[in-house]
């Protein structure tokens, strides 16, 4: 039985997707939890619904059962989801396979994860249209290079036969939207598929999926935690909390004036700044640094000055060699040319070359705090190790000193053995600057410490951070891709690209015109909360050529 | 420690407005001591876990109390040899008159504790250095992993067989030997799973703080790869207790007068033909057979519950 020939095609602007009283429990520490407590939702042809809210929301599982489809563990519980006639929640396995991959199709948040590497693009990018006898295997494959044409990929004639760890991530991005859109479906779910990505690639993406979608009348749900980039998708807009929906309304309206109290403090998050403050007492000093993973050269002639007690934020896309200079510094990478000077001494350039006094006074915190911490080690042992191994606590001493520690970072003894797997993101954060304050240091290198959580998440660190600096003095290394995290922590600031530092100075002269040309890039590639950004933006660039 | 904040931040109200980050996770799970955790897992635990389990129990009894169990000595020799099953000897004598139960229940001390040993052993050695070798990947990497893969292109029982002869079949030998014959597989397997865990964000962590490579080793990566570890020891435990089983049979295993229940097989093998005449005389070699065949058994059945635990697999509910 074939459903396709049998309704007339409907137009644009016909509901495609009711979803009325939805109910999803999952399962977790041996009960069932209620994760999305009856959520409406309804989507027309042609139509994109943000979905936002911070993670735990219920954002991917309602995204997610938009398809019929419940993660392991979890399990639809009430309501029905109407597919254009279809109620997703009482058809049969079959049927509902039969629709996903042609008529409703997902996309990933890590495309990386998402493809198999052992086959070429283009294979998988049209396996389910064959699969589902939409298309013939040519006919698919010519139409594969048409998309990869619209989505702007370099040399579409090609790529489709490369494969996946031969393209970058930006491009496996798009290669995946080709990959939904390829048997033309009605719906397509996007799920965070920015989110890895760093600013410049996520607009080509961002452009390229608006586009496609637009051009097939294709009914999208966009589920983010990032407003800007959900103000340039979507036509709606639904918040979501425990849950539950919060409000929702169309774009435009939304983001001029919410009208839930949450909805607002998710909007305020952006305007965190802090007041620049230079000083020149200099307390670790890069100098002409060039360094390199076996042949390939990634850093060349690096300098940048580090004040005690302010931040200096590195700022650049991936591959600009920002991760290195902190390898540099912390001795995992020795230099080929170049000294790193810690308060006027040069640093040995190996790790183990260093005494422990140098090894306590630079600390650093990675962007990932889910693999920077033991998983097997209690929130104790991660806090208290630093202390043992540096300032020789032990027993009570050591106790005391360690819930000093986690009230200074907003948290209790309460957490004190609990293991990290039980922790959210944010207060995996926390201890991880726990953990880096434990060992009193001078200098602490930040590694994207904000980019892996939510905006909410996000401010309370960034507000933590700076609280920390002002009583205890300490200078941060600050490397991120995002502009407003910029904005918000540093004092000074360092441009890099590709290995290069391009710019370098107080925050107000670098974030000020004029730019070199890859700081305007950068700065004009940031999403606004302005729903016609990205439509300027393009047409700025149209302009320009 | 802290029993009496466990519960207070159980669930935190939607309506909470202001942000708190000591309030974010929502559910907190209960924390239970290990031994509480030990029992609920064995209460879910499927039939047969259950089952490999008291099996186990029951062998490591016997292992345990055999002079107490037993109703003679190790090696005391009767008048008949090859005698019938009779009260006095339940599974009858051997081809020099000793009773075959007695001798079962030694053997199980014997066999079970020397591939416990020879299985520990091995799994400190290849352990060791499979842990060695994931850290410093370099020049000694490559070096133990070369030596592994020489050994391992030897046929182990032959290789084994070859060396008993060299060194003589003394029961350290033969436990020092097997073990080092086992290690290279251990190695392999460490090495492997370690080499991902090293590569996390953590151990650089650790690094950085300027640990040793013992807390490195003991304290960051082995936590992380127990599980699999464990479920090798499982069955690293059968495959030994198969091959000394094998080299007894063999004749170059655990020496007589110990009991032993490789050699019981060989030792009353020619039985088996007079299965026409007396059934139960025939069963007698396949008796010391079966105790391994269900230790076997037994071991994997609880190896196979523990894989399918920390694999993350999960039934659908």
């Amino acid at each position: 039985m074939n459903t396709e020939n049998e309704n007339p095609p409907s137009r644009k602007g016909d509901l495609i997707l009711e979803m009325r009283n939805v109910h999803i429990d999952g399962f977790s520490d041996e009960r069932w939890h209620e994760i999305v407590k009856g959520v409406d939702l309804t989507l027309k042809r042609g139509e994109v619904l943000g979905l936002i809210g911070e993670s735990g929301a219920g954002k991917s599982t309602l995204g997610l059962a938009a398809m019929g489809f419940a993660r392991p563990g979890c399990k639809i519980t009430g309501g029905s989801i109407m597919f254009d006639g279809i109620d997703l929640v009482k058809a049969s396995e079959d049927e509902k396979r039969r629709l996903w991959g042609s008529r409703i199709a997902y996309v990933a948040q890590s495309a990386a994860a998402a493809f198999n590497p052992a086959h070429r693009l283009v294979e998988q990018t049209v396996e389910s249209t064959i699969d589902h006898g939409i298309q013939g295997e040519e006919a698919a494959m010519k139409d594969a290079v048409e998309l990869y044409r619209s989505l702007q990929l370099p040399n579409p004639e090609e790529i489709g036969f490369r494969y996946p760890h031969q393209v970058s991530g930006g491009q496996l991005q798009r290669v995946m939207t080709a990959m939904a859109m390829s048997a033309r479906p009605d719906l397509i779910i996007f799920d965070e598929p920015t989110t890895a990505l760093d600013v410049t690639t996520q607009v080509e993406v961002l452009k390229a999926m608006r586009d496609i979608v637009d051009k097939y009348d294709t009914a999208a749900i966009y589920i983010t935690h990032d407003l800007a980039v959900v103000a340039q998708m979507a036509d709606k807009i639904k918040v979501l909390r425990y849950g539950e929906e919060v409000e929702e309304a169309p774009t435009r309206q939304m983001l001029e004036k919410p009208e839930q109290p949450y909805t607002r403090s998710l909007w305020a998050v952006r305007s965190l700044e802090k007041p620049e403050d230079i000083s020149d007492d200099i307390i670790l000093s890069i100098r002409h640094v060039d360094a390199a993973y076996s042949d390939v050269k990634v850093l060349h002639d690096v300098s940048i000055n580090l004040p005690r007690g302010r931040t200096v934020a590195v700022v650049g896309e991936s591959g600009s060699g920002k991760s290195t200079t902190a390898r540099v510094i912390t001795g995992l990478l020795p230099p080929l040319a170049g000294e790193v000077t810690f308060k006027g001494t040069p640093l040995p350039s190996r790790l183990k070359d260093r005494t422990k006094e140098q090894l306590q006074k630079i600390q650093m915190i990675y962007q990932m705090a889910d693999t920077a911490m033991n998983p097997r080690q209690t929130v104790e042992v991660i806090i208290g190790r630093p202390l043992t191994f540096y300032l020789g606590l032990s027993g009570r001493a050591r106790e005391k000193r360690v819930i000093e520690l986690l009230e200074m970072i907003e948290l209790d003894e309460s957490f004190m053995d609990r293991l990290p797997g039980e922790l959210s993101g944010g207060q995996k954060q926390r201890i991880c600057i726990a953990r880096a304050l434990a060992a009193e240091p001078e200098i602490i290198i930040c590694d994207e410490v904000t980019s892996a959580l939510d905006q909410i998440v996000q401010e309370g660190i960034l507000k933590l951070l700076l609280r920390l600096q002002k009583e205890l003095n300490i200078s941060y290394l600050f490397i991120t891709h995002d502009i407003a995290t910029v904005r918000a922590i540093s004092d000074e600031i360092v441009v890099m690209f590709q290995g290069k530092v391009i710019e370098q100075g107080p925050k107000t002269e670098v974030l000020e015109p004029p730019y070199p040309e890859y700081t305007e890039l950068l700065l004009s590639s940031v999403p606004e909360m302005d729903p016609d950004w990205l439509s300027n933006l393009t047409e700025l660039e149209q302009a320009a050529k | 420690m802290t029993q009496a904040n466990q519960d207070k931040d159980d669930f935190i109200s939607p309506e909470a407005e202001s942000y708190s980050a000591a309030a974010e996770v929502g559910f907190v799970r209960k924390r239970r001591t290990r031994f509480e955790r030990g029992w609920i897992e064995l209460k879910k635990a499927p039939l047969s876990a259950l089952f490999g389990l008291t099996v186990i129990c029951i062998y490591m009894f016997i292992a345990l109390f055999a002079p107490i169990i037993a109703p003679y000595g190790e090696a005391d020799v009767f008048p008949t040899p090859y005698g019938p099953w009779s009260p006095e000897h339940w599974f009858g004598t051997d081809q020099i008159g000793r009773d075959v139960w007695t001798r079962l229940i030694y053997g199980a001390r014997n066999t079970m504790g020397i591939a416990l040993v020879t299985t520990l052993l091995s799994f400190i050695i290849g352990g060791g250095l499979g842990l060695v070798a994931a850290i410093n990947r370099s020049w000694l990497d490559q070096f133990l992993s070369r030596a592994v893969d020489v050994l391992m292109a030897i046929p182990s029982l032959i290789f084994a067989l070859m060396l008993l002869s060299i060194f003589g079949s003394t029961v350290s030998s033969l436990i020092v030997i097997i073990a080092v014959l086992d290690s290279t597989r251990v190695f392999r397997l460490t090495r492997s799973v370690a080499v991902n865990v090293v590569v996390m964000d953590y151990v650089e962590a650790a690094r950085l703080r300027g640990e040793g490579i013992g807390w490195i080793m003991r304290r960051e990566i082995l936590p992380n790869i127990m599980p699999p570890l464990v479920a090798e020891f499982g069955l690293r435990f059968c495959f030994v207790f198969l091959t000394i089983a094998a080299l007894s049979f063999l004749g170059v295993g655990i020496q007589p007068p110990t009991a032993d229940w490789g050699s019981m097989v060989r030792e009353n093998a020619s039985l088996i033909q007079f299965a026409q005449y007396d059934l139960t005389a025939a069963l007698t070699p396949l008796l010391p057979a079966a105790a391994i065949a269900l230790l076997t058994v037994a071991v994997n059945f609880v190896v196979d519950w523990f894989l399918h635990k920390t694999s993350g697999l999960r039934d659908e509910h």
